[in-house]
């Protein structure tokens, strides 16, 4: 089994158990730690297919590892933009949830 | 051998991302994601993609890790009314998302077998560019226009962040909670550290013509000094109104763009260089982009204008 197979597997697995991550976690920040576990997969993965592509005496494409170094950066950017918003969002509220506000007040009618 | 290496550090990985996934505790989560941010970098250098892998270093697991760091301090005391997902929708999460691995696995293993690439296409121009490393070629020559995009990209996030301060903080310095020059071994670790830390950035932006590094590994090495400044109490967050702030931010851009304007008067084209001198303008635009990278992600960290802390 090649190296770039190897990584190829294991930034599948990463991709799958960022995403549950995601969808499980309540937590926002927690959300966002997901959601940067899924995006290293999916680098790792782009990774995995440019070491296949080693040619001319590089140890891989160079196309796809500079475009990788690209969306780190942006991916870095969103996630200082998230938790910017989560920041103000807990200051306005004092909570840190992504619960829907109505739903909740209408429970507390309920009760 | 190295196949062997290869699935011990693949299966840390995946153990480090179930850590962060599911585990316990938020700050041990966290810490769980820099160590995968490192593991990570590790990955990448078996891929035999080392600029890639100083990245993931410096910005996957340092600068990321620091902002998460920092949200988790301020949000203690977050009311902690979450609503956990119910067994049937874990149970539907985990079809689904075993299911996207296990197609992603089938494409790995069923990936065409020459497998397409770029790289004597890269190679075959980069003599006139005058630098040695391709990656770096990519980045400032072929996909100019990414780079340069992706450079706005940064500074709409900052932007972004800060349209997100209280109006009457606006203008005023980001919280920061600074030691306030008051813990004896950070102070002696920032003095200590920043200088020979910002020469690491430098260097890594100045072998990264021809050797692994890059002007995004280096700015992140120039912010997360920076930082440590800034925690230390050494040198205070800059006002997010002052003019060397907005100048050291747009710098970049503006010597990107200059230079890209020049090559369309000269009639040869939007970002072409003058083909006798290449590599002097590339590492102009990159001595202003490393500078504006560092100070940009520095102040992503530090996040919006608030009033000062009270402690």
């Amino acid at each position: 089994m090649s190296i770039a197979t190897i990584f190829g597997i294991c930034a599948s697995l990463l991709i799958g158990i960022g995403l549950y991550g995601l969808i499980v976690q309540p937590h926002p920040l927690r959300k966002m730690l997901s959601f940067n576990v899924l995006g290293g997969g999916t680098f790792l993965l782009f990774g995995a297919i440019a070491r296949r592509g080693a040619a001319a005496g590089l140890g891989g494409d160079p196309v796809p590892q500079a475009l990788v170094i690209t969306g780190m950066v942006v991916a870095f950017a969103a996630t200082a933009v998230g938790i910017a918003i989560l920041l103000r969002f807990f200051e306005e509220t004092g909570e840190a949830s992504l619960r829907d506000p109505m739903k909740a007040n209408s429970k507390e009618l309920d009760h | 051998m190295e196949a062997i290496f290869s699935i011990e550090l693949g299966l840390l990985i995946v153990a480090l991302a179930l850590h962060v996934v599911v585990g316990r505790g938020t700050f041990a989560v966290i810490v769980g994601f820099v160590a995968y941010g490192l593991v990570l970098s590790l990955a990448w250098m078996g891929l035999s993609a080392p600029d890639v892998a100083l990245t993931e270093a410096a910005l996957g697991g340092g600068v990321t890790g620091t902002l998460l760091l920092r949200a988790h301090a301020r949000l203690r005391g977050a009311k902690g009314d979450q609503q956990p997902v119910g067994v049937f929708g874990r149970a539907a999460a985990l079809l689904l998302c075993g299911g996207v691995s296990a197609c992603l696995i089938i494409v790995v293993l069923t990936l065409p077998a020459p497998a397409p690439t770029l790289a004597p296409q890269a190679l075959s121009d980069l003599a006139a560019t005058g630098l040695g490393n391709a990656v770096t070629a990519v980045l400032m020559v072929y996909r100019a226009l990414d780079t340069l995009l992706e450079k706005v990209v940064l500074l709409l996030a900052l932007i972004a962040v800060w349209s997100l301060a209280v109006d009457r903080n606006w203008g005023d310095r980001p919280m920061f909670e600074s030691g306030r020059g008051t813990n004896g071994p950070l102070i002696f670790l920032a003095r200590a550290l920043i200088p020979l830390g910002v020469m690491v950035g430098i260097y890594l932006f100045w072998v990264g013509a021809d050797d692994p590094g890059s002007a995004f590994a280096g700015g992140a090495m120039i912010s997360a000094m920076g930082l440590l400044g800034f925690f230390a109490g050494v040198c205070a967050v800059p006002r997010v109104s002052g003019a060397w702030l907005r100048i050291a931010l747009v710098f970049g851009i503006a010597v990107f763009l200059v230079i890209g304007l020049v090559g369309l008067a000269a009639g040869s084209g939007f970002l072409t260089y003058p083909s006798n001198f290449a590599k002097p303008v590339i590492v102009l635009i990159e001595v202003a982009m490393t500078l504006s990278i560092g100070v940009t992600l520095a102040m992503l960290v530090v996040g919006p204008p608030a009033e000062p802390s009270q402690s």
